[in-house]
This record gives structure tokens, C-alpha cells and sequence, in this order.
């Protein structure tokens, strides 16, 4: 096992599958000669080249139908959104394109790609920088969604991600980057559909994904040490597919549950899980299930208002309360 | 304008009489196949939108007469002549217009979706200009092999006022892609004329800054066609580089099935329709057989009629194939995952 950031442990996916199969390329804004906005595919370019590390213009319609065009023919690019609030400038190649063509065509056309980069807020980026917005993707049949919250999550499976057959939408988090963790030396993949129990309780079940399971994981120590309870804290990994399994195995044992994500919360992906469990363990339920998400207004800049903005520690603990009144 | 060229005298170098009178085929089985859509249209038999070609037909049998067989090419919804000028099959291809599992895409695509993978056709398409971002992605991906392979991206004179065309023609310059732009000028975005449309109407010259070569060419006449698509695509296949070219032509019928004469009368005249329908590049074709001595009345009459049978053939093959099963609706959304059904 080595201690690496999420940063590097997705460089390490990239490089391992450019390694494997020949196939793979890499494209996107900044990606080569200036290495990455985030550093991401630092040093690949010199590694692998200018045809297999390709700088776009900022045309993210383009990028996006290069992307798909390319996977039609059999090649495996992974294409970087310098981060996915511009996704939206490409929303119809994602989902137009990438998603339908595979069914619209009767299954005879595959379309092998990855579209990775930063989701989410938290650094005073404001309105139009800031957005996460996973339940659009999760919400369009054709399209896989990932959301890996740990250096060791982040490289399995983006190397799972790349040998997928189908568009993957492999969402990061900007303030993951920097965070290390544990990672299995040699070879591995995570499949998706396999959502990771990070913290064992029987008290409350805490579901998320992506940054805020870090937080989550804090709140759960913090109610462990002070209030002593067990929350399980459940981290989704993916959220198409979804490991339903994993979270009603969680609720019935704790009966309570806890959705926490950083996206707005009306019509957020937490709806769907909540939806879901009442459907298949309303019996098991003592306490409707609670959302912890963003705020319904588009992010503020001013410090404080952003922070509001976001959910908390605290907010996860206070709906933690909640549930076992 | 050069739509109105003359016919030309002679025959291209490259092309044989009987290579002229098997485009001038597939040009009438076009026209029969999609003579045969209406009707069935309004009996019911299909849904949807239905765009046809009619008027066109030079355009994709001219330039798709130049692809090889491991040539690439993608289209706008206006797909029904593009498949058949390929050689796809007639009798799928209406399964797909009637929605049946015979057809092309089983029946989940329908007249805007037909494809044929074995042929390189990899769609139509049904986002105005939405598959020609793709196209630079095909031709990326034959540059990245190495091979001398093209892509030919037809799309109409609506999709050059749609941004990610221009990101599309932008990249394709910037990489360098062996990608034929060939943008079918009928004049109208569904009612919109392109001089309502674009502040420049000549489209290649529009097209001309983005660092490829362009051109203007007649879109009526087959002849026409040929030879400057046969010049084009050699271009693109040994030098390579992206090649935009305006191909001027009319279609004859609606935008689609909804956009009836009454309709139609709000935006062209009788007499402009007329004027064009003139310049059918079938007649035309037909005349030029004849005045050449390559072909006699008699023979002309017998191939309508084999192109008309055609024609019926697929219309029966389609009517007797059954609906897709309904596990259809759930599979091929994933290659690998079955999909939930919640009811």
C-alpha cells in the first residue's frame, strides 16, 4: 500500500490504462502542454505524445462529439471537462449522443468513453463554476455515473471506467485532490454498482458520495465520541449503477436513514434514495428518511454564504439527531 | 447561380457507362422507396417524423459512389437515400421506417436513425448539425490508425448556424482530419431560408476562413456531382486534411410529412418549386443516358419499373415483419447491464 492524492492516483489509472491498451487517449483543454488544470495528467503528454494527449480548443460540444466519434470506431478516449459545470456546454453530445446512441442504433453501435473532471464547489467559485448536478447524469438511461470519494476509489475505478463499453460519466471533486489515502500496490479495478460501507453502525445509516463522505466519516466520529452513536456510513461509489442491496441491508438493520450530498437538494439524487427505500423497507423505517444537501439557490461567492450554501458537519449531525428522536 | 449548369456532354473519365447507369438505379430506387413512404405514412403504417429526399438524390448517390468499402460516412436525419445509396438493403430499411425488429436499428431508431455498420454508415442523426462533432471524432480516430480512410459527414444548410458544427469545423482543421464536410444546401431550414438565416449565404465562403479548402458546387446534376466528389475526396484521402463543400440542391417535397403544401405555400412559391423540379437530376441523368446512346427508352422504362418493385418488395417485407419483442424496450440501453423494470 502507498500513501498517494487522489491527484495522483487518478494519473496512475490514466498511465496504467494508456499502458494497456493503445486505444486509449486522453483529450481535452490544458490537459498536455500546461499538464492539467488540476495537474491530473501531469507529464503524459512527454510520456505518451501529442496524438494520444490531445489539447482542445474550448469547444466542449466539440470535445464531447470528437470523444463519442472516435469511441464509435473502437478507440477509448477520456475526455476532460476542466470542470463539469462547462459539461453543460456539451449536455446535448452527452446526452443526445453519447447516452442514445447505443439503443437508437439497436445496439450495433458502442461508444467506449470516459467524460472525467471536477464536480462540485467550495472554493469561491461562484455561480457558474460550482455546480455538481450527478442527478442530471444519473437521471439519463445509456449514461453510468461515478463519484469516487478516496485516492484508492479514484483509481480503481477509473480504470474500470475506461474499459467499460458504455459512456461513463467518472464525476471528481476539486477538493479531493489534494487528499491522500491508502492504495493497493499492482493491478486492481472496483466495479461499479458496489457501494462501500467506509464506517460500521447500527444506529443510523448515513448514504453519500463523492466529498462529502469525508465529511460524513467526521460527523460520524464526532456523534461516536460525543453523543455515542454508531452511524454507517455508506458510500455509494456510483449512483448508475446503484447498489440498492448495500443500502437496504444498512437500513433494516439501523431502521434510520441519513442522504448527504452537496448538490441542491430538490429533485437531487438523495430524492431518489429516499424514494427507493420507502419503497422496498417502509416497514423497516422508524423515522422518515432525511436529506442533508445543498441549498436551492445558485452558489454564492461571499465566504459565508457559500458555506451556508454547502451542507456541514453540523448539518449532518443535527438530521443524525433528528432521525432517532 | 451553378445549379442552373447545363448538363454536361460528357462522361468523366472515371466513370463507365455502366457505372452511370448504376448510380442513375440507385437514384430511382431512392425515388421509388421514398414515393412509397407517404402513402404508407398515411395509412398509419409509420409514426414520427418523416423527411424525404426527393430532389436530392445526386447529392448522396455522387458523392457516396466514391467511398471504398472501409470509408466511413454519418448523416442528418434526411437519411433514407444515404443508406440506400450505400447499398443498404431496401426491405430494412422500410422495417425501420415502420417500425418493425427486421429493421435496421430492430425498429428503436425509425426513420431518423437508420444505420449499417458493415457499410461504415454509423447514423443518422436527429439533433440539427449534432453529428458532425462526431465525424471529427471518426476522422481523429482514422488519423490515430494511420490509414487512408475517410469520413463523409452530410448535413444541411440549418446546421451552419448551430454552434458545435463551427467548434466541429474549427477542430477538424486544427487536427487535420480526412473528414468531407458536405453541407446539402435545399435552401431551407425547415421554412427558413438561408438568406433569412445567414448573414452570408454563400456557405463556403463562410466556411472558407476555417483553414480547409471549399467549395461550391451544383447539386442537380449526377454528373456534376461525380466528378467533383471523386476530385474532393482524393483530395481528403492523400493529403489529408478536412474539405468543406457546399453542394447547392432542392428538396422537392416538405421539411417532413407535417409540412404539407398549405403549409408550404407560407414560405416558397409553386413557381419556385417548379423552377427546381425542372432540374430533377433523374430526368436529367435519364436524358443524358439516352442522348448519349447509353441506354434506349425501353431500357429506362424496365429499370423504373425494377426500381418501383423494389420499392413495393420492401414495403410487403416491412408490413409482414413483426414489432420488436417488448424485452426490446430494456435491452441496449447498457452493453453489459440489465435495466430495472419498476412497474
Amino acid at each position: 500500500m502507498a500513501l498517494i492524492t487522489y491527484r495522483e492516483a487518478l494519473r496512475q489509472a490514466l498511465t496504467e490504462e494508456m499502458e494497456r491498451d493503445p486505444n486509449v487517449f486522453l483529450l481535452g483543454e490544458e490537459i498536455g502542454r500546461y499538464q492539467g488544470t488540476f495537474r491530473v495528467t501531469e507529464g503524459l503528454l512527454q510520456r505518451f505524445g501529442g496524438m494520444r494527449v490531445v489539447d482542445t480548443p474550448i469547444s466542449e460540444s466539440g470535445i464531447a462529439g470528437m470523444a463519442i466519434g472516435a469511441a464509435m470506431i473502437g478507440l477509448r478516449p477520456v475526455a476532460e471537462f476542466m470542470t463539469f459545470s462547462f459539461a453543460l456546454i456539451a449536455i446535448d453530445q452527452i446526452v443526445n449522443h453519447a447516452a442514445k446512441i447505443l439503443y437508437m442504433f439497436g445496439g450495433q453501435i458502442r461508444v467506449p468513453l470516459v467524460f472525467r473532471g471536477p464536480a462540485g464547489g467550495g472554493a469561491q467559485l461562484s455561480a457558474q463554476h460550482s455546480h455538481s448536478l450527478e442527478s442530471w447524469y444519473a437521471h439519463i438511461p445509456g449514461l453510468k455515473v461515478v463519484t469516487p470519494a478516496t485516492p484508492a476509489d479514484a483509481k480503481g475505478m477509473l480504470k474500470t471506467a475506461i474499459r467499460d463499453d458504455n459512456p461513463v460519466i467518472f464525476m471528481e471533486h476539486a477538493k479531493l485532490y489534494s487528499t491522500r489515502g491508502e492504495v493497493p500496490d499492482g493491478e486492481y479495478t472496483i466495479p461499479f454498482g458496489s457501494a462501500d460501507v467506509k464506517r460500521k453502525g447500527q444506529d443510523v445509516t448515513i448514504i453519500t458520495y463523492s466529498q462529502p463522505v469525508l465529511m460524513a466519516l467526521h460527523a460520524a466520529d464526532k456523534l461516536a465520541e460525543t453523543e455515542g452513536i454508531e452511524c454507517e456510513v455508506i458510500d455509494l461509489r456510483s449512483l448508475q449503477p446503484l447498489d440498492m442491496d448495500t443500502i437496504l441491508a444498512s437500513v433494516r438493520k439501523t431502521h434510520r436513514a441519513v442522504v448527504v450530498h452537496e448538490d441542491h437538494r430538490n429533485a437531487g439524487f438523495g430524492a431518489e434514495i429516499a424514494a427507493r427505500i420507502q419503497e422496498f423497507a417502509f416497514d423497516d423505517l422508524d423515522a422518515p428518511v432525511l436529506r442533508v444537501a445543498g441549498a436551492d439557490v445558485p452558489i454564492p461567492y461571499a465566504r459565508n454564504l457559500e458555506r451556508a450554501a454547502f451542507p456541514s458537519e453540523e448539518d449532518i449531525i443535527r438530521a443524525v439527531k433528528r432521525v432517532l428522536v | 447561380m451553378r445549379a442552373e449548369a447545363p448538363v454536361k456532354k460528357a462522361l468523366p473519365k472515371s466513370l463507365t457507362p455502366q457505372r452511370l447507369v448504376e448510380l442513375y438505379r440507385k437514384m430511382l430506387l431512392i425515388r421509388h422507396f421514398e414515393e412509397q413512404c407517404s402513402p404508407a405514412y398515411r395509412q398509419g403504417k409509420m409514426g414520427g417524423y418523416m423527411h424525404v429526399y426527393i430532389g436530392q438524390e445526386a447529392v448522396a448517390t455522387g458523392f457516396i459512389a466514391h467511398m471504398r468499402d472501409d470509408d466511413y460516412m454519418i448523416c442528418s436525419y434526411r437519411d433514407h437515400g444515404h443508406a440506400l445509396a450505400r447499398g443498404t438493403d431496401p426491405r430494412p430499411v422500410m422495417a425501420e421506417l415502420f417500425g418493425r425488429y427486421t429493421g435496421v436499428s430492430k425498429g428503436k431508431g425509425g426513420s431518423m436513425h437508420l444505420v449499417d455498420v458493415q457499410r461504415g454508415f454509423l447514423g443518422g442523426y436527429g439533433i440539427v448539425g449534432g453529428m458532425v462533432p462526431l465525424a471529427v471524432g471518426v476522422g481523429y480516430g482514422i488519423r490515430y490508425r494511420g490509414t487512408d480512410q475517410v469520413c463523409l459527414c452530410f448535413f444541411g444548410d440549418g446546421a451552419m448556424n448551430i454552434g458545435p458544427v463551427h467548434e466541429a469545423l474549427n477542430m477538424a482543421a486544427v487536427y487535420k482530419v480526412p473528414v468531407v464536410f458536405i453541407c446539402e444546401n435545399n435552401r431551407y431550414a425547415m421554412a427558413t431560408p438561408i438568406e433569412f438565416a445567414s448573414a452570408v449565404p454563400n456557405l463556403a465562403e463562410r466556411a472558407r476562413q476555417y483553414g480547409m479548402p471549399t467549395k461550391q458546387i451544383g447539386g442537380m446534376d449526377l454528373l456534376e456531382v461525380y466528378q467533383e466528389a471523386e476530385e474532393i475526396i482524393h483530395h481528403v484521402r492523400h493529403t489529408p486534411e478536412p474539405f468543406f463543400v457546399e453542394v447547392l440542391t432542392y428538396r422537392f417535397e416538405g421539411h417532413g410529412i407535417a409540412d404539407n403544401p398549405t403549409n408550404q405555400a407560407l414560405y416558397r412559391t409553386k413557381e419556385e418549386v417548379e423552377y427546381w423540379r425542372q432540374r430533377d437530376p433523374i430526368v436529367s441523368t435519364a436524358r443524358f443516358l439516352i442522348e448519349n446512346g447509353i441506354a434506349s427508352e425501353s431500357e429506362l422504362l424496365e429499370w423504373d419499373s425494377i426500381a418501383k418493385q423494389q420499392a413495393l418488395e420492401a414495403v410487403a417485407f416491412a408490413d409482414a415483419s413483426p414489432e420488436p419483442p417488448l424485452e426490446e424496450l430494456y435491452r441496449d440501453v447498457y452493453t453489459d447491464m440489465e435495466v430495472q423494470e419498476w412497474r
